[in-house]
């Protein structure tokens, strides 16, 4: 972190002395109290610090399961059964975990969303934005191994089919695949590295996550109006005023997110898992966890395995040139009327793409007793809506959309003196 | 040999930058040596490479009976084929497949066909070793995963799946009796 403007020495003396040999107050008062932030950050703004507060209580409750776990292929499933009946409170604490992770991602999704319609990703905030983009990679193999340890049939065939996955690799693939195993398919190897994996990958997690918010207290946030801050008329200052409005956030997502845990714990969830992991026999309909289905999606819509493996990770590559795709200097979509209406265009595509992912292969949409869509088709036109609208339609917008005129200032926007 | 190295050198380009370059390589070498162990113990072990072989007696099943035997912590398909199975497998030799192969090059004995039952799209089972499963639309296995359709020899029709389901190494100790691996 850039070292902290100079602060008058603390009156009190334990304080000065250890402020003297580790700047900690001043780092805390820079970064958490006067850091200056946007007057006019809407709601959609707290979703980086619910994030935040989810990989904490990921964390947490991560490793007091872990207290209770087994990561052997004959006792995994067990194991967790056992925090499920025994355990004190285990139920709750795995179904903290369990549907934590869904709303990790929620919280982290919604973030990316609203970096994606105000052009948080524009200049200065690239690194910022690469920066995000490593969290969710990271966030999503963390995720996929968290979903292998209670090694139901859900478990065990989705580190099949995701381990695969590097086999379209050329000439080396099938090695790759049998050195990730420790084996000549998934089993206990593969368990054991995938727990140890997941247990490290949180805190690499929460490493970068302390550098995006370094990037973050650089470049510092944007607004929903994308026009920088022109003064201190246009700042007001983190705490008491966002860290008060972040702990709204918290209470109001913590109702749902509980309530999800309370009363609808397996909403997510797939019965299949709770079926002992069976090597013998694929359960005759699987799919990836709800935060994973555009892209499994993307996957199946191309007929070619190796194509199709590069467009599945492509969905997400591509998104760290998205600085340079969307050229348009104006940053928030509140201005940019074509832009506007395609990035709604947008989000529905990557619904319809987890829908599409949700339903077999082979499905076909019922219109009427004679007509039907098959999915595939729905599947691969969304897949290129999905590419056409960030490598195609995004440039072609910034070329010719002529967009409203800017505010002048923050301050201005509001009725204040500009 | 010190006014020789004076003469030769191009300025700020001496011996000592030599010696660091070849210090450097020197030591990144050792450093990729020294992490060869830490990436190969990721590897099977001994104990899982130490594979056994299995061996199957074909005697109890039918014909058009299909049997799923367990082998090196893989699923092996036996098909005991019956004739219109083989007919159908092999009147499709020259058609258009996207993995060409010939019935005949896939099995020991006709009616016998051994295959690894892992579709080679992302390492699925396929349906199709039960009656009452999904066969596909050339009466072979079904894949449910991503829809990948292999035909009675087990050759790859329809779907992502880019080669035919793999042929283990096997052979017939008896009549009625295969050791495979």
């Amino acid at each position: 972190m850039p070292a902290p403007a100079a602060v008058p020495p603390p009156e009190n003396a334990v304080v000065r002395w250890i402020e003297e040999r580790l700047p900690i107050f001043g780092f805390v008062k820079h970064h958490l109290r006067d850091y200056p932030t946007p007057r006019n950050l809407n709601y959609l703004w707290n979703f980086g610090s619910i994030a935040g507060v989810m990989l904490v209580v990921m964390i947490v409750t991560g490793v007091l399961l872990a207290m209770q776990y087994t990561a052997n292929v004959n006792m995994a499933f067990d194991s967790v059964e056992r925090i499920m009946r025994d355990v004190n409170y285990g139920w709750l604490l795995r179904y903290l975990h369990m549907n934590g992770g869904s709303f990790f991602f929620i919280a982290v999704y919604i973030h990316l969303f609203r970096g994606l319609y105000y052009g948080s990703y524009k200049a200065p905030r690239e690194i910022l934005w690469w920066l995000g983009l490593i969290i969710l990679l990271l966030m999503m193999a963390t995720a996929f191994m968290g979903y292998v340890l209670p090694w139901g049939q859900m478990s065990y065939w989705a580190a099949t089919v995701i381990t695969n996955l590097f086999s379209a690799i050329p000439w080396v693939g099938d090695s790759i695949v049998t050195w990730l195993w420790g084996g000549f398919s998934v089993d206990n190897p593969t368990l054991n590295r995938f727990y140890a994996l997941h247990y490290l990958l949180p805190f690499v997690i929460f490493a970068v996550v302390f550098v995006h918010l370094w990037a973050l207290h650089t470049v510092k946030s944007n607004n929903p109006l994308g026009v920088e801050p022109k003064g201190k008329q246009d700042t007001i200052p983190f705490h008491p005023y966002y860290t008060a409005k972040d702990f709204f956030g918290f209470g109001m997502f913590f109702i749902v997110y509980l309530g999800v845990v309370f009363f609808a714990p397996n909403l997510f969830s797939e019965p299949d898992n709770y079926i002992q992991a069976n090597p013998m026999v694929t359960p005759p309909h699987i799919v990836p966890e709800w935060y994973f289905l555009p892209y499994y999606a993307i996957l199946r819509s191309i007929p070619d395995k190796l194509l199709g493996v590069i467009a599945m990770f492509g969905s997400i590559l591509v998104l760290f040139v998205l600085p340079w795709l969307d050229r348009s200097p104006i940053k928030s979509g509140r201005f940019r009327p074509i832009f506007k209406q395609l990035f709604w265009l947008f989000v529905v595509d990557c619904v319809v793409l987890g829908w599409v992912g949700k339903n077999s292969p082979d499905a076909i949409l019922r219109i009427s007793d004679t007509v039907g869509v098959p999915f595939l088709v729905i599947g691969r036109i969304a897949t290129a809506y999905y590419f056409g609208h960030l490598l195609v339609l995004l440039p072609l917008i910034a070329a010719i959309e002529k967009p409203k005129p800017l505010p002048d200032s923050i301050s201005a926007a509001s009725g204040g003196k500009g | 040999m010190a006014d020789q190295a004076a003469k030769t050198e191009a300025p700020g380009e001496t011996r000592r930058d030599f010696l660091y370059l070849a210090t450097a390589t020197v030591g990144a070498a050792g450093v990729a040596a020294a992490l060869w162990p830490f990436i190969d113990s990721m590897n099977p072990a001994a104990d899982i490479r130490a594979l056994s072989s299995t061996e199957v007696d074909l005697a109890p099943v039918a014909v058009g009976q299909r049997i799923t035997v367990k082998w090196q912590g893989k699923p092996i398909f036996i098909d005991h084929r019956p004739e219109d199975e083989i007919k159908r497998a092999r009147d499709d030799d020259n058609a258009d497949l996207r993995d060409p192969q010939k019935d005949a090059d896939r099995v020991k004995k006709a009616e016998w066909l051994v295959m690894v039952g892992i579709c080679t799209h992302l390492g699925c089972i396929p349906g199709g070793q039960k009656p009452t499963d999904p066969r596909g639309d050339w009466g072979g296995w079904f894949c449910p995963c991503h829809g990948s359709v292999y035909d009675t020899s087990g050759r790859i029709r329809k779907g992502p799946a880019p080669r035919n389901l793999a042929i283990p190494p096997y052979e017939f100790t008896a009549d009625k009796m295969i050791k495979i691996g």
